[in-house]
This record gives structure tokens, sequence and C-alpha cells, in this order.
């Protein structure tokens, strides 16, 4: 390959004129596969959609044996490790690299108090017998359909978690970069993108909550 | 030295650059082919130019397996009843056969074949915006035919590429095997249409207004909007049927207290669009071609950018057209047929635009030329098929019937793949640095135009007298036509084959193309072939459009003047 | 106008739901036609006409005309509100069966149909209808998508396993019509025909009166009219001659070896076995593919069928 003048800063790759090309380029690529990641969910939002259209009882009464509390703490968890990583964008932006490795861990953190509350909302409905599709023996719902309900509440669920999962991947990952001095208010644009996946993945439970938790 | 007023894409205001002429080499000394050498460079470069050859090799293998797959079925229904493979044979030949082409060959071919080589040069760029997510892009594209391929080495599939439930759902073939790798294959879509609305948005050189831009890549960037807003629900659909059937979720089958036909709206929703992620790049190779070959402007050029658009955004909204008889509510039958005539319009509004261009044109009937016009006249049957097909009464009649089938064989072979021939023919030198043999390229072209017509218009006459798709067993009225239309399936054989061997004898042994041999205005033209590793030696600046044939050559051939020459 | 294109379409055998699709049909492919012959003369014409003399020819700069490009949008445009009007109309038509019309129950399953009537008689895979009058098919699939097709009234119906659809047609006259399953459901999907056999009103209600249930005859006379029309012989041949399934000729008596490696003698308690829960035991060589005719034949009509195979020897 031919030399590269040191016009360049390292970060910017060669087929982009500058840092300030490259950093649009990125957020606009990471909008379109948000949007892409909201038709993703919408499938699944409108399969959710058409059943509880379908079967309103049945969706009523299986909603209360999910638990509001741990759902609603869940919420603000997520919400909070939004604010988390967003604060960890405005270290970057002020060359704060220390206040950036503790918002990317806080915001870890929350994640996995997020992932451990859901997985103890899952053991307690196994106990019961409440398990997805052929393999659901609960008889504490007096409905033909029940286990419909339940399907679709792990498939969305399960889904968002998967997600969540990942994310605290993608976030560990930019820790580990920040720790080796990758970036500064020059370029922090894995920060960026990372961040608004992470704020997709906290707003599609902002969704999921009321209409699997709060239905009246 | 030259100035050149310049509306640089990224700051919209206009401003003076010092620019000169950069004539091309006839005879290029480092290309993108001998910068990087070897298996591991080829599996590793994140080079479009490379990615979009191994795309290319890619969908032409799986074209050949489910090339094949279509002639023994052919060979099959030569007579009425069995002729030498078993009925289950036969019904899974047939949906491998569907699944493959649609998934592994037609929505791949253009956008990541030859639109990843085109679009950055296009656009005067060095590549694509993430050209490390191209070659992942890749790599899941290969990592879902595997999938795919071992569900064919476990118990294959049986139902139909389109999966309706519940005979998918209670189907002893490897259903599963198949819809995680087409889910796998999905993302490949969806980032590919995810770069590249990313790269013509910011990776436009100076000059390149929105109304400037190619008519290729306005098809390109129609294509990837509907690739990432509509692969997603595909990629949904997939994952509940196979949580279906892992788990007995019980959505769509009604055993388990699901819904059928809320299957098909989940597919087709995705489907629907998906024929259109087929059909629209097609429409953007048409008007490089008719263009370069007439030496002649477009012919409308905002109603073909903008229609391309229009069909993108309607096209998500016709999806029940497919399923008029299933039981769907009269209402939305209704709808369903309503948009569909409306999406037909701006369909036929290209075709006659791309007719007037011809008018007073300097019109050269060069092989991509001869694949243009097979393509006109092919399409155009597809699409007056389509408007009989959106019609509620006829459709009653000719739903499911061969009627279909060679409906949409004419629209997605007839369509997309005679126009991803003309792109190929088109751009093979630039690619190659090398001409095929023209003469052999002609006889390869009418062998594929009437073959074509040969294989498919007797499917017309026998869907309308009645006779049913997915039939391995057929009566005896309509042994004609199915001996007629295998006839054309094998012409259509020796003329890929024949396509196949001058291109590839082209390679070893064809005249050298130089950097223009098309006389075109196009961007990618003003640089050498093969191209440099970088695309261009220096940063292009455009002050005409692609179709300015009224302006001299040295005009298009601008760059900046004062730049590292190191890039 | 329209008989340009009748090549294109089998006979019209039921006026009343098909004129208005033949009609609109016929429109379509004509307009089209027309259309289509322009744009290739246009295409060979100008292909000609404006053959390149030189490299250097100029063509002169058109960019647009919007006088023209309205016009062949708003044409195409009429031409289309047309064309999905009529098909709209004729296609409510459709799905509108008479208040009089006389009903028929239709069972889909993998590989057959079975029709059922009003006094209880069910025959397979031929359905008997009265010409000269509407008849409403009410229609549901015992396991997953068919879809009743009978090209020449131009109607079609998906059948669903979880809810019933109808159809209606009008035989004019005497004389059977093809009956297709056209939404693919397995194996023998290809085999699963029909025929509408359509007589005169008298004609009708004597073929009625004769299939009352229970039937005339010896049991092996029955048993052998009930392996006709309940489907059987769509898998399962008579003469030896290898099916889907298992041959009926000599199996009464035989050594039969099982997929998991037992062998049995085929005897009366096999048979019904077979018939009502077929996927207990699956013969060597053979796919589990039966669907069980539990509630569709009585215990009588079994013992009917199991005389009749006896009479089926080597």
């Amino acid at each position: 390959m031919a030399n590269h003048s040191t016009s360049h800063p390292t970060h910017v790759h060669h087929h982009f004129v500058d840092s300030d090309q490259q950093f649009d380029t990125a957020k606009l690529g990471m909008w379109v596969f948000l949007v892409n990641e909201i038709l993703f969910f919408g499938g699944l939002f409108c399969a959710y959609i058409i059943y509880r259209a379908w079967y309103p009882e049945l969706f009523q009464m299986a909603a209360l044996e999910l638990n509001t509390f741990w759902g609603a703490v869940n919420t603000v968890v997520l919400i909070g490790s939004s604010l988390t990583v967003a604060m960890a964008i405005r270290s970057a932006q002020k060359d704060q690299m220390k206040g950036l490795k503790i918002n990317l861990l806080i915001t870890i953190g929350l994640a996995l108090v997020f992932m451990v509350i859901k997985g103890f909302e899952y053991a307690h409905k196994f106990e019961l017998g409440i398990f997805p599709g052929e393999y659901y023996t609960y008889e504490g719902i007096d409905h033909p359909q029940a286990a419909i309900f339940f399907s679709i509440y792990y498939m969305l669920t399960g889904v968002h978690a998967v997600h969540v999962l990942i994310g605290i991947g993608l976030i560990y990952w930019i820790y580990l970069r920040a720790k080796k001095g990758e970036f500064s208010s020059e370029y922090y644009t894995p920060v960026e993108i990372t961040g608004l996946y992470w704020h997709l993945v906290d707003l599609i439970w902002i969704f999921l909550f009321p209409l699997l938790y709060l239905i009246e | 030295m030259l100035t050149a007023e310049v509306k640089p894409a990224s700051t919209g205001t206009k401003r003076t650059l010092k620019v000169k002429r950069y004539k091309p080499s006839e005879d290029p000394k480092n290309t993108y082919l001998t910068d990087e050498k070897g298996l591991w460079a080829w599996m590793t470069t994140v080079d479009h130019k490379k990615i979009g050859l191994m795309y290319l090799g890619s969908v032409t293998f799986f074209f050949l397996v489910g090339g094949i797959l279509a002639l023994l079925l052919r060979t099959e229904l030569l007579t009425p009843a069995k002729t030498f493979i078993e009925a289950d044979t036969y019904n899974q030949f047939f949906t491998l056969h569907g699944a493959i082409m649609v998934f592994f060959v037609l929505i791949p071919s253009i956008p990541a074949a030859l639109g990843n080589f085109v679009l950055p040069m296009q656009l005067g760029a060095k590549d694509v915006a993430f050209p490390r997510l191209n070659l992942a892009s890749f790599y899941i594209y290969v990592i879902g035919a595997i999938f795919t391929f071992i569900a064919l080495a476990n118990n294959g599939l049986d139902t139909g590429w389109t999966f309706y439930t519940p005979y998918s759902t209670q189907s002893s073939s490897s259903v599963i095997w198949v819809t995680i790798g087409v889910f796998i294959l999905g993302f490949s879509s969806i980032l590919t249409g995810t770069n590249f609305i990313a790269t013509i948005h910011k990776l436009r050189a100076p000059g390149i207004t929105w109304g400037k831009l190619p008519l290729n890549l306005w098809a390109l960037y129609a294509t990837s909007i509907i690739q990432v807003l509509a692969t997603p629900v595909l990629a949904i659909t997939v994952l509940l049927l196979t949580m279906e059937r892992a788990l007995g979720i019980g959505i769509f089958d009604p055993a388990l207290g699901g819904d059928p036909v809320l299957f098909q709206h989940f597919f087709w929703f995705y489907s629907h669009p998906a024929v259109y992620i087929m059909a629209v790049p097609a429409f953007g190779i048409i008007s490089e071609v008719i263009t370069t070959f007439s030496k002649k402007h477009i012919f409308g050029y905002w109603a073909i950018a903008l229609s391309s658009l229009a069909i993108a955004f309607i096209g998500f909204l016709v999806w029940g057209h497919h399923m008029f008889t299933s039981g769907q509510s009269a209402v939305a039958t209704t709808v369903f047929s309503f948009l569909t005539f409306l999406v037909g319009i701006p369909t036929g509004i290209k075709v006659l635009n791309w007719v007037a261009t011809l008018y007073k044109g300097s019109i050269e009937m060069k092989t991509p030329m001869i694949y243009v016009f097979s393509f006109l006249f092919i399409f155009s049957i597809g699409g007056f098929t389509g408007i009989m097909l959106g019609t509620l009464s006829a459709d009653i009649h000719l739903h499911d019937t061969y009627y279909v089938v060679a409906h949409f064989h004419y629209v997605m072979m007839g369509g997309t793949l005679i126009s991803f021939l003309a792109g190929l023919h088109y751009w093979w030198p630039k690619m190659t640095g090398k001409m095929y043999n023209e003469f052999q390229a002609k006889v390869g072209a009418a062998l594929i135009f009437i073959g074509f017509n040969t294989t498919f218009l007797p499917q017309f006459i026998m869907g309308s007298q009645g006779m049913p798709r997915r039939y391995y067993n057929y009566i005896d009225q309509f042994t004609i036509f199915h001996q007629t239309s295998t006839i054309g399936s094998y012409i259509l054989g020796v003329g890929f084959l024949l396509i196949a061997y001058y291109l590839a004898k082209s390679l070893i042994s064809g005249e050298k193309a130089g950097s223009n041999p098309w006389g075109s205005r196009g961007l990618e033209w003003q640089t050498t072939s093969p191209p440099d590793f970088h695309n261009f030696d220096h940063t292009p600046v455009v002050i005409n459009g692609p179709y300015d044939y009224h302006r001299p050559m040295e005009e298009f051939q601008l760059g900046l003047a004062n730049e590292d020459k190191d890039h | 106008m329209g008989s340009l294109f009748d090549f294109m379409l089998p006979e019209l055998k039921s006026p009343l739901t098909g004129a208005s699709t033949d009609a609109v049909m016929a429109f379509i492919h004509i307009v089209s036609f027309i259309i289509l012959a322009g744009v290739t003369i246009a295409l060979i014409y100008f292909a000609i006409k404006y053959k390149r003399k030189s490299e250097d020819d100029e063509t002169p700069l058109i960019t647009h005309d919007n006088k023209l490009e309205i016009t062949w949008s708003v044409i195409p445009l009429l031409l289309v509100f047309i064309v999905f009007g009529w098909g709209y109309k004729g296609w409510l038509n459709l799905q509108t069966p008479p208040d009089n019309a006389y009903e028929i129950h239709v069972s889909a399953y993998k590989w057959g149909w079975t029709f059922s009537y009003e006094n209880g008689a069910q025959i397979g895979n031929e359905v008997h209808v009265p010409a000269g009058r509407p008849v409403k098919l009410v229609m549901q699939s015992q396991d997953v998508l068919h879809s009743f097709f009978v090209p020449d009234y131009r109607i079609k119906q998906d059948v669903l396993p979880n809810r019933y659809t109808t159809v209606w047609f009008q035989a004019e006259e005497e004389g059977e019509s093809q009956v297709f399953c056209t939404e693919y459901c397995g194996t023998s999907h290809s085999d699963m025909l029909a025929t509408v056999v359509a007589h005169t009103q008298e004609d009708f209600e004597a073929w009625l009166d004769e299939q009352n249930t229970g039937g005339g005859g010896t049991p092996v006379e029955r048993g052998e009219s009930l392996v006709s029309i309940q489907g059987c012989v769509t898998c399962h041949s008579v003469d030896g001659s290898q099916k889907i399934g298992p041959s009926f000729q000599g199996l009464f008596g035989r050594e039969e070896t099982m997929t998991d490696g037992t062998t049995l003698t085929a005897d009366e308690n096999y048979i019904r076995e077979s018939i009502l829960n077929p996927s207990a035991k699956i013969v060597e060589g053979y796919q589990n593919q039966m669907v069980s005719y539990e509630g569709r034949l009585s215990d009588d009509d079994i013992s009917d069928i199991i005389e009749y195979i006896k009479t089926l020897e080597d």
C-alpha cells in the first residue's frame, strides 16, 4: 500500500477525509442499524398486539403472575444505566478518562443487576411450571391459551435479554479500550455509538414493561 | 491550472476548488488485483472491490446449484407421472431451488456483488463507509449458507421456500437448520444496506449533489432502505418459526392454538419488499447501460430517481396480495389489491422513460445493451402479469397456478437476472481489465432470451388453464406445455454455460480493456481498468451530471490539484 | 374482443362466478399486449433508426418532458383504477354465495377430500352437485393448509384447520370438472385430485338417495366401495403396485416387518389399528404419513374394509 502522510491522526481510516466525516458516518450507520432493531422488535410487538386483541382476558389474568415491583426496579435500573452511559460519553468529550472508565463500569454493573433480577424472575416462573410453549405446566391460570401469553413474554424478554448481554459485552470492550488510552476528546466514536445502542436497549424495555407488567 | 465551482456534498455551500485533469492510464502497473495477492490477502481484505468479487463468485456458485435443481425439476416434469425421481425428492428440490435462488442468489446478486464494486467508485470514494463491516457481511452470508447446506445433509427441506405453517411446524425435514441459516443470512443484507446508506450520505466526492448522483446509486439507496426495514421482520418471523418447532410456542400452529394466516402476514411483510430488493437494483443498472450505449442523457432523471423511492415505500404496503385466497379479511384484501396497482405505476413510468432515452440517441447494440433490450421486453411482460395477479377476481383463478410461477420468473429472472447479466457484461472490463469475446457474448444473450421465453411463456398458458404449481404429477392435458418448458430450460442451461466459458476465457486471454471501452461519462470509467487499490489516485471533483453526454470527456476527469501525492 | 386470448382459459362452466373474471382477464391481456407491442416496436425502430454512426456522434440534450411524463402516468393510473374496480366487483360476487345455495361440507386431509351431505352421506374425492342451482361448500382441513380449486368455475379457496372457509359456484350443465388441491401440503399434494360431478336435479336427488349411510350390498362390496371413496386407494394399491403405503393385495395374513424391527402377522386387529392409529406401527420402508380415520369410519365400515382386503390375494 502507498505511504500514508502524517496529516491524518491514526484513528482516522484512510477512506475518510477527516475525523469529523468519520464520526458523522459512524453515527449515521448506528442510527440506521437501530432503525433495523426497532423493526425487529416491532415484529414481536405486533404478535403481542394481535394475541392481546384476541384474548384480552387472558392477558389481564396472566399479567398478574408477573412481579410488577421487580419489573419497575429493572426499569429504574436500565434508565439509570442509560444515564451513566451518557455520562461516560460526556466524560470522553471532556477528556476525563477516569470518569469515562468509572461510568462505563457502573453501566455494566447496572446491566448485570438487571440480568440478575431477570434471572430470579425466570427462576420463580420455572418453579411454578411456567415454561414456554409446550413445556408449560402451570395450572394457576384458568384459560386454555395461558401458555401463549408466556410464550410471548419469554420471546419479548428473552430477545431483549440477549440484546442486554450483547450490550454488556460491547461496553466492556469499550472499557478495555479506554483503559488502553485509545479515546480522547478528539476521538470517542466507539463510545458514542455503543451508547446509542445501549439507549435503544433501554427504550425497548420501557415499552416492554407497561405492555407486559402493567395490563389492567 | 483549472478551477471549478463546486458545491461539496458535506457542507452544502458553494466554493471554488483548484482542480486539474487526471487522465487515467491505459496500461496500469499497480491495480487492486496486484496490490494484495494470495488467498489469505483475499480472505482478510477490506477492499470493497475484492469483497464484491467474492460475492460474485459465491452468487455464481449458488446460481449453479439452484440452476441444476431447476433442470432436474424440469426433467422430472417431462412426463405426467414419475420420470426419474420420487415425489418427496421433487418437493425437496423445488423448495431448495426457491430458497437458494431467492436468498443466496437474487437478494445479494446486484447489491452485494456488483454494487459493492461499483458504488464507491461512482461516488468517487476510496471505499464504503465501513469496510470491515463489509467483510463481516460477506462472512455472515457464508455462515448462513453453511447452515442451509447442513440442512441438505440432514433431512433436507420440503416445505416450499415460503415455509407455510402448519406444514412447516410439522414437517420432519430439517426446517430449523434452514431457518437459522436464513436468520443469519438476513444480517448480511441488513449490514450491507446500512453500509450503503452511510456511504451514499457521507462519502460523496466534492460536487456530487443528490441531483448528480448516478441513478444506479438512487436505486441502491432505495434498495438499502428496504433491506434495513424489511429484513428484520423476516428475522423475527424465522426466529418465531424456529421457537415454534423447538418449544411448541403455539403462535402459528392451530393445533397449539396459533393462527396459520398470521404466519403468512409475517412472512410476506418481508418477502414482498424482498422482491423490490431484487428488482430496484436491476432498474439502476438499466439506467447506466442504456445511457452509455445511447450516448444520451437519461430521459426523466427525477422521475426515475424518485420512482425508486416510491416503489420502496409502496412496496411495504402490498404484502397481502399473496394472500387473496388465504382467508384474510375482506377489507385487507381490497386495500392490498388497490395498493398493488399503485406500485405498478412508478415501474411503468421507468420503462417508458428508458425507451424515451433511446429517441435520437446514438445506439450501439453491444452485449450489455442487448441484455437491456431483453430486460425491457421480458420485464414488461412480468409487470403486466403482475397487474393481472393484483386483480382480485383474476387472482382467485390464477393464484397458486403456473401463471404465478411464470410471472415471478419473468420479473425475477427476466428482470433481476438479465439486468445482472447486463451489469456484469458492462462492468466486466472495469473489474478485470479484460474484454470478453463480443460475438460469443451476443450468442449467449440470444440463447438466454430464446431459452427464457421458451421455458416460461407456456407456463402462463397452462397456469391460466388450471395447472397448479408445486405439482410432481400432472394431468395429461398439460404435457405439451411442460415438455416445451423443459426444452427451454435446457437452452437456458447451454446459454449460461457459454457465458461462464467466455467470461472465464477472457481472464486468461482477453483483450486489454482500457479505462473506458464504452465511452461512458460515469465516474467509475474515469480511472484505470482494473482500478487502483484506492479506486482513484486523486480526489475526483465532479462538475457535471453522469449523463451529460453533451459535455466533453475531459470535464469528467477533474480532481483536486493540491493533494498529498501519497494519497 | 375476448376471443383472442380464449385459448388461455378452460371452457367456463360456472358463468355466474366466472364470467366477470374471464372478461377482465381478456381486457388486461389485450391492453397489455397492445402496450407491449408498442414498446417492442419502439425499441426495434429506435435501435435501427438511431444506430451509432461514429464514436463522435452528438445527441440532443433532452432531459425530460413534463407533459409527456404526466400523460403516461395518468393514463395508466386510470386504466388500473378501472381494472381494480372490475376485479373488485367480480371478487365481491365470488365472496357472496346466494341465500338459497345448496350446502355441502368438505373436509380436506393429507391427501384427499371427503364431501358430506345433509342426509349423512359421505363420499370421498367426488362431489356430486345439482346443476343449475348455486352450491356452497363449507370447508375445513384436518391437518395442514389445503386449497380447493376448480379451474372450470374460476373458483379457489384455501382450506384451513382452525376455521371454516366457504366457496360457491353454479354448474350450468351436467358434466364433470376437475378439482385440484392448490396449496402445497406434502408428498402427495399433486395426487390430491377430486371431481365435481354435476347432475340434473332429478338425477342428483336419485344419486343422493343411493348414498344413505350403511349402503347396500355385501360387506365385501361395501368395503370395496369404501376404500375407493374414502381415498384409501390414493396411497394403497389393490393390485400390488408400489404406492406411498403398502399394497392391500396379499396384505391379510402377511408377515410384516416394522420399522422398529419387530415382525407381526397382518390380521384384523392390525388392520383396524392401522386405520384408527396409523402411527402406532409403521411397515419398514414406509414413512409415518397416514392420517387417522378415527371419527370418519364407523366400526362397521372398518369391518367391511377388512372383509374386502381379505379377498385381495396375491
